[in-house]
């Protein structure tokens, strides 16, 4: 049994060994970005919108409002972001069903890269936001001594970000393994039923987490909203 | 017994304790909020969508740390490091 797609190499390009990882990465990314591209394509105000178009619009107002929902105050950059990773592992995880199929999610690689970009995405938002200096004030607050957890807190929740998503995924698929050599039809597919649950919040949870952190560390800018208009 | 048998007991013995303890914390942290979610639901229904948002997030964070105990133990059994290494031993000093 091999624990990750790393291993499986797919095929050789110019010496360069392909594994299912970057095959199927390179999948997802095509698909994402293709379906994407025919459906605006004709994206004019005269054209009347068909039921793709409405779709899409559907999904990118969801992640829109759930974004509104936690930051009071929507940056378009942060909807790129997060909605990029919502949408990259979304897809990657419900592709589950397509047999031979590999989520990359399910190797520790993806997952990695994925939380590096989010550790990364957090300091440059908190630094357009606030300036450099304010930025670095966050690490001592509210005191002095409490540098040393932020600074591992900002570590150690981009580590458990990677592993959440890479052992969640992992585990659909060799739970499903096991129970393949068990008990052949029916309860694989009664798991894979339950891995679409798991891939779906899974997803969902990478996307909120990488909002909150962003959030939590650019500054709160609802001062006028709140204060009761002087009559 | 030899090492090897050794090195498999205790990794095959250690991996299974890793997930029955590691299942206990989360399976009664999980209880307690799903527990307060559906009070709380009970008691202010127009707040279920906010509630059961906030309760599938803390849901997936607290079974995190089962998860990382499943990891822990399918390096024990399938990914060993020392295990190879005992290996890799044994081969060269066979021949």
């Amino acid at each position: 049994m091999t624990l990750s797609p790393d291993e499986i190499i797919l095929f050789v390009v110019g010496g360069i060994p392909i594994n299912a990882t970057i095959f199927y990465t390179w999948i997802v990314m095509a698909l994402l970005t293709v379906v994407s591209m025919l459906i605006t394509r004709k994206l004019r105000a005269d054209v009347p919108p068909n039921r793709w178009r409405t779709a899409l619009e559907v999904i990118v107002q969801g992640i829109q409002s759930q974004i509104e929902e936690i930051t009071e105050g929507l940056s378009r950059h942060l909807l790129y972001f997060a909605g990029t990773l919502f949408l990259f592992v979304a897809v990657s995880n419900l592709l589950l069903v397509v047999p031979g199929f590999t989520p990359p999610t399910s190797s520790l690689s993806t997952t990695t890269a994925l939380a590096l970009s989010v550790f990364v995405a957090v300091p440059l938002f908190g630094i357009t936001s606030r300036g450099i200096g304010g930025y670095l004030k966050t690490y001592v607050e509210p005191s002095f001594i409490m540098l040393p957890f932020n600074i591992i807190s900002e570590f150690s929740r981009g580590v458990s970000l990677a592993i959440r998503l890479y052992g969640n995924i992992m585990s659909g698929a060799v739970i499903a393994a096991i129970l393949l050599t068990v008990a052949p039809f029916f309860f694989p597919v009664v798991m894979d039923l339950l891995g679409l649950l798991t891939g779906m919040i899974q997803a969902y949870i990478f996307a909120i987490l990488a909002t909150v952190y962003i959030s939590s560390a650019t500054a709160p800018k609802h001062t006028s909203k709140t204060q009761e208009p002087t009559p | 017994m030899t090492d090897l048998a050794i090195i498999g007991a205790i990794s095959i013995f250690t991996a299974g304790l890793t997930v029955s303890f590691g299942a206990i914390g989360p399976a009664l942290g999980e209880g307690r909020a799903a527990a307060q979610a559906l009070s709380a639901i009970a008691q202010q229904p127009d707040a279920a969508s906010t509630l059961s948002r906030t309760l599938f997030v803390s849901l997936a964070m607290i079974e995190s740390t089962a998860i990382y105990c499943f990891v822990v133990a399918m390096i024990l059994i399938f990914a060993n490091p020392f295990w190879t290494a005992a290996l890799e031993a044994a081969s060269t000093a066979g021949g």
